[in-house]
């Protein structure tokens, strides 16, 4: 339906020249074509890094394409769209069925996960531009202690959850609002945002990848993936020779020690702490879940119609005398407040849902990681935990057995284990 | 074969199918469809925060004349301040702070307003001058030559009248025409 708006003043009548009403131009969209240009390069930069990874074995071509990947993903295409935010499109898409998906988008959300099903994090390894330009600034690796690597790593999946939330629930894209890096590709951006980066990157020098393995959203998917991967990053191109030569090389505390030389303890206590871990699995997703349904409301608040409606509630009750924006445009167009406090209760009540069933999940994924740390696998030889792994390949030139094989000088084996 | 590998090539085999499951699910349920973030120039208050919330340094946003909509005012309320000295182009008589908005005279009584966009920052203040005592017939419009297409809109999230969507890349702009569609 169309109706016309009358004009305070009415249209010009040219008399004396013929002028011709001028149009407003459109720009054309210039992007649509050049993001399937995107989706070829991603795949075949996965593909690339597979080849250099796993069969080339080459941390040099890891590096270039590295580079490469924060010049074209990062400052030429400005980071967006990624994989890590295509995880909330894909999550509104499965709420919402009028929320459209560009097919592009599709590509970046599932490829590097399929490819990650066969040969492990690769996408991690050199293809995000994240990942790539933390692993460019990481100078000096310090050893984050495994207590605080195994805790911080939960983050990550907590971000995961929340994103989805706000995903799900229409209430915007928190991990593009708070992603630290682009924008640095973007050289312009919100200041606390870019600070935040910064920050990340200086923390980056040290201790390495920080938002990677403590905070990446889409690394969580990708790390569950690659831990079933079919191919994965060995060490040694050959048999492991226990020389332990390898066990500080990792940077990101993905390697894991053998068991060969570990001392034998006693079953019964490994037994017991099992027990009382799966007891405790269901009492962990129960509090999650109650967490999540008192957290609900406050998540809700950042909703825009749920802060309106509230906002609305105090202005009309007299609580507050002044009015902002949003309420005087609501207040003009002439909507019924009825109708939007009634969308924002629906949404409260969806936020609940959605936050506890958030909550159980975190609760869950504590309880499973609990587990399987508790859980002591045989592993004859040193290698490098495939879900954690991200496919640097800075432990391959530690191994003698490779530099062996490339034909260069091994160093003398270290002294043997003492105690 | 041993019971590691079984476990996680049917592991692996049953997240393939999941995955599979999923992108079907998605691209069914989901139009695969691009989509474009533009304003409705009839729901924006020209709060002026286009300007400042975009993140381009200079904002996407920028002011467009729907010229079939404009009376030709010789005092437009748009470009003139509020009890300007003068009625003519002298930069103190003007509303525009970068004076992007320029006035040409067609013929008695009748002059032309046009906008210089490298020069309009979006702040939407002609905008409100000519909504608020004029025609209307400027308004702000995301300028696809220079909208980055991020995945979640910065000014979008900071609307105050939820005026700013994603619409369908075949149809990227939302002019203001004297038809209004309601």
């Amino acid at each position: 339906m169309s109706q016309a708006v009358a004009p305070r003043f009415p249209p010009p009548e040219f008399t004396e020249t013929s002028h011709v009403l001028p149009v407003p131009t459109a720009p054309a969209v210039q992007t649509l074509w050049f993001e399937y240009l995107d989706v070829v390069v991603l795949i075949a930069a996965l593909v690339f890094v597979s080849w250099l990874l796993l069969r080339r074995r080459s941390r040099a071509g890891v590096v270039a394409t590295g580079i490469f990947s924060v010049l074209y993903f990062g400052f030429w295409k400005k980071g967006c769209i990624c994989s890590i935010g295509s995880i909330q499109n894909i999550a509104q898409a499965l709420a919402d069925s009028s929320f459209g998906v560009p097919l592009a988008v599709l590509f970046f959300g599932f490829t590097p996960l399929i490819f990650a099903l066969f040969f492990g994090r690769v996408f991690c390894a050199a293809v995000c531009p994240h990942g790539a330009l933390q692993d460019l600034v990481l100078l000096k690796p310090v050893k984050v202690p495994p207590w605080l690597d195994h805790s911080l790593r939960m983050l990550a999946w907590i971000y995961l959850g929340l994103a989805v939330v706000f995903a799900v629930t229409g209430g915007g894209f928190i991990i593009c609002q708070y992603d630290p890096f682009v924008p640095i590709f973007r050289l312009s951006g919100n200041l606390t945002m870019i600070l935040v980066g910064v920050a990340l990157l200086g923390i980056g020098v040290f201790v390495g990848r920080p938002y990677c393995r403590f905070l990446c959203p889409y690394g969580v998917l990708l790390g569950l993936a690659s831990s079933v991967s079919k191919w994965r990053v060995r060490i040694t191109p050959d048999t492991c020779t226990q020389c332990r030569l390898c066990e500080e090389s990792c940077p990101f505390g993905a390697i894991e020690k053998s068991t060969v030389e570990a001392p034998v303890r006693p079953a019964s206590a490994d037994k017991r702490r099992l027990l009382l871990l799966l007891v405790l699995l269901p009492i962990l997703i129960a509090a999650g879940a109650w967490l999540g349904g008192v957290a609900g409301g406050t998540l809700a608040r950042k909703h825009r119609v749920v802060n309106l409606a509230e906002r609305l509630q105090l202005e009309n009750t007299g609580v507050v005398k002044d009015t902002t924006d949003a309420s005087t445009a609501f207040r003009d167009s002439n909507k019924s407040f009825e109708s939007l406090a009634a969308e924002a209760r629906g949404l409260r009540g969806r936020y609940t849902v959605a936050a506890r069933w958030c909550g159980a999940w975190v609760g869950l994924v504590i309880g499973l990681k609990l587990l399987s740390l508790a859980v002591i696998r045989r592993r004859p030889d040193y290698e490098a935990d495939q879900s954690r792994c991200l496919g640097c390949a800075r432990c391959y030139r530690d191994c003698p057995q490779e530099l062996q094989r490339l034909g260069l000088p091994v160093p003398a084996p270290p002294k043997p284990a003492t105690g | 074969m041993n019971r590691r590998h079984f476990l996680s090539g049917s592991l692996r085999g049953s997240l393939l199918l999941a995955l599979g499951g999923l992108l079907g699910a998605v691209a069914r349920r989901a139009k695969a469809r691009t989509t474009v973030w533009q304003i409705d120039p009839w729901q924006c208050t020209m709060c002026g925060r286009c300007a400042t919330e975009c993140v381009l340094e200079q904002s996407a946003v920028k002011c467009v004349h729907s010229f079939d909509m404009c009376g030709y005012c010789q005092l437009c309320t748009g470009y003139f301040e509020p009890d300007p000295n003068r009625l003519n182009t002298g930069a103190e008589n003007q509303l525009c702070p970068t004076g992007a908005l320029l006035r040409s005279f067609i013929e008695d009584p009748y002059y032309e307003y046009t906008i210089n966009e490298p020069l309009c920052v979006g702040c939407a203040k002609c905008v409100k001058g000519c909504t608020m005592f004029g025609n209307g017939s400027l308004h702000l419009q995301i300028r696809h030559d220079r909208c980055l297409h991020c995945n979640e809109c910065s000014i979008a999230r900071a609307c105050p009248a939820d005026a700013i969507h994603r619409v369908p890349a075949g149809k990227p702009y939302q002019f203001k025409s004297r038809e209004r569609k309601t």
